[in-house]
């Protein structure tokens, strides 16, 4: 498999506050710090995270949505400046969590989905209603949803608009920020197999960014772990499930409740995440990891492979 | 569409008969009448004298009645005659309604198109430096006294500069279209520089919304550029509250420009309705007052055709 998309040292910081006299002192908050990973073709990357994490500003910078503070970015081997932005625009697309905000509710479907390519200029007018009349057909609903606004539609109807709008160009890579969880339960697994159906059909790559580990597991080929910003593990989707290598990617997946088992004690997590404006020196986990030890507290452990597995990384001093 | 349009004028023409109802009790509970005003500068009349005008006009009768027989005659077209100009309504009413309309309509669109420019160019980066200023300037535009900025405007402009015309709305012998424009420039000026102001924050304030929604970074997703973003995406969406003030500020202005018609000397509504009013001028006073709630309720009509055709998630039915 040949590689896509590379993100190289990517950070990103946000300045808090304009500082001055009367304002806030200025601070940065540290979306993302140094992360570094690559998707290859047609395959399904994961990006999970509690809440803060930094997991849809990393969607937002592979989209084109965010400029990185620091690093760069390679698509298809060639690096990503302004002119290349161009061309790779119509081969990133994403798919938002809200299927009721990310919907003009002014414009009917059809203009909705065929719109990338009136921008793009791709196309006539009439091969244009075509291409989104075979959207729509292929995402699942009716050949009369062409006509008809977002709001006749249910959330799952919209995922899948947003689905067919994010398929017009003919991408390459599919940002999915958390296309599930605004769904109920029972339309979750309906659009998670419309995503696989159109991922065959269409030989997609997917960066699929989630905190629904069940759902995971369910669709990705590597799962990369981010915690306060950084990466702190990277691997195959079962050496991550069954020989979770990080401390805290062992304790994320102690935390989902299964029926059957008691949860064992002294592994779940304690306390907060620290803010993301005032990061801890060190390894950014070590005041809620249970192994943490005073290398921790100094040295930035960096993401090296678990012992004999080579292709599973994790940023631990301690790394199993 | 067409049943909408249809109820809503019915209702229109129900409330406009409520409200001259309405109208005509508080102008007859006003106290003193016309007679009081006639008879002034003659101290010496006798009581019976004015006691017989009074039948005469039939104003001895009760409200009720008086109120029956203006409403049979206004509905056969007859609106009576102006006491103060001795001339029939109709007849001051419709110069008074066209000098009104060219004040109101050209400094409303010119309010509306200033408020549309500043604020999306506020709303781009909300609390930067171009935010910074337009909003100062806005809260100037909302501060600032229509009497003095009138008065200014006429200091710098026809004392010192002699650009324009002081006041009136022609010259006496010329009167072409030129000299009315010229005459124009200053009160229109000075209406929407006091309009924009409002117009330009609700502006700003929906345009912050809307650029904060997923839709707008959809069609950054979809590689659109700034200007179809912000004018295609956001504006067209954020244009739904706003409409409904511009056209509800729309009917308060068209009787409510009295303080710029009265420094400009513009015989427009405002100002004859006000003078009708403190000239105990029933008919003139309560033509014009019905006259202002018709267009009221006619733009708010007009903000409700514009909700469908803005948002389709509002059908009208």
């Amino acid at each position: 498999m040949s590689e896509l998309i590379a993100l190289d040292g990517i950070s990103v910081h946000f300045p808090i506050g304009r500082g001055g006299l009367f304002a806030a002192p200025k601070r940065t908050l540290r979306a993302a710090e140094n992360v570094s990973f690559a998707i290859a073709e047609g395959e399904t990357l994961a990006l999970v995270g509690e809440s803060g994490s930094g997991k849809s500003t990393l969607g937002n910078v592979v989209a084109g949505l965010q400029i990185p503070t620091a690093g760069s970015l390679r698509f298809r081997g060639r690096p990503l400046d302004a002119a290349a932005w161009k061309d790779a625009r119509r081969a990133i697309q994403i798919v938002f969590q809200d299927p009721f905000g990310a919907l003009d509710p002014r414009m009917p479907v059809s203009a909705i989905i065929a719109e990338p390519l009136k921008i793009q200029g791709i196309a006539t007018v009439a091969e244009r209603r075509e291409r989104a009349a075979e959207l729509v057909g292929q995402v699942g609903l009716p050949r009369d949803a062409l006509n008809r606004y977002p709001h006749e539609f249910s959330g799952g109807q919209r995922q899948r608009i947003a689905i067919a709008r994010a398929l017009a160009p003919s991408p390459q890579l599919i940002v999915a920020d958390e296309p599930l969880s605004a769904l109920d339960v029972s339309i979750q697994s309906q659009i998670l197999n419309l995503m696989k159906e159109i991922q065959e059909e269409h030989s997609l790559s997917y960066l699929f960014i989630s905190h629904d580990l069940a759902v995971v597991n369910h669709l990705v080929d590597r799962v990369a772990v981010l915690y306060l910003g950084r990466l702190v593990e990277i691997a195959a989707r079962a050496e991550v499930f069954d020989t979770p290598s990080h401390p805290y990617t062992q304790a994320l997946l102690h935390s989902v409740p299964r029926i059957g088992r008691k949860r064992p004690r002294g592994q779940t997590i304690k306390g907060e995440m620290p803010s993301p404006m005032a990061p801890p020196p060190g390894c950014v986990f070590h005041p809620r990891c249970p192994k943490a030890a005073d290398v921790c507290r100094s040295e930035i452990p960096a993401l090296l492979p678990a012992p004999g597995r080579p292709g599973q990384l994790a940023a631990c001093h301690f790394r199993e | 569409m067409t049943r909408f349009v249809l109820r809503r004028i019915v209702q229109t023409l129900i409330v406009l008969l409520v409200m001259s109802f309405v109208i005509y009790s508080l102008i007859g509970l006003m106290p003193g009448d016309p007679i009081d005003i006639m008879i002034a500068s003659n101290p010496n009349i006798a009581p019976d004298v004015a006691a017989n005008l009074r039948k005469i006009y039939g104003l001895d009768q009760p409200l009720l009645l008086r109120y029956w027989h203006w409403l049979m005659s206004a509905l056969s077209g007859d609106l009576g005659y102006s006491r103060t100009h001795s001339q029939p309504v109709l007849h001051m009413l419709l110069p008074a309604l066209w000098q009104t309309c060219k004040l109101l309509v050209t400094s409303f669109i010119l309010s509306v198109l200033l408020s549309f420019g500043l604020g999306i160019l506020a709303a781009r980066k909300p609390g930067g430096i171009v935010d910074g200023l337009i909003s100062l300037a806005a809260f100037a535009g909302i501060s600032v006294p229509v009497f003095w900025l009138a008065l200014m405007m006429i200091l710098v402009f026809a004392v010192e500069l002699h650009w324009f015309p002081a006041s009136g709305i022609a010259t006496v012998g010329d009167g072409g279209l030129r000299d009315q424009v010229v005459h124009l420039v200053m009160p229109v000026t000075t209406l929407a520089l006091a309009t924009t102001g409002g117009f330009t924050r609700y502006v700003r304030a929906s345009m912050i919304e809307v650029l904060r929604l997923d839709l707008v970074r959809t069609a950054r997703a979809k590689g659109a550029g700034e200007m179809r973003v912000v004018m295609v995406h956001a504006f067209r969406n954020a244009l739904i509250p706003v409409v409904t003030i511009m056209a509800l500020s729309f009917g308060v202005l068209f009787n409510g420009a009295l303080l710029t018609e009265t420094m400009f000397a513009q015989p427009g509504m405002g100002k004859m309705i006000y003078d009708a009013i403190l000239g105990n001028d029933f008919n003139l006073a309560l033509s014009g007052l019905l006259f202002a709630t018709l267009v009221t309720l006619l733009s708010n009509l007009a903000a409700d055709l514009a909700y469908g055709w803005l948002d389709p998630r509002i059908s009208l039915q």
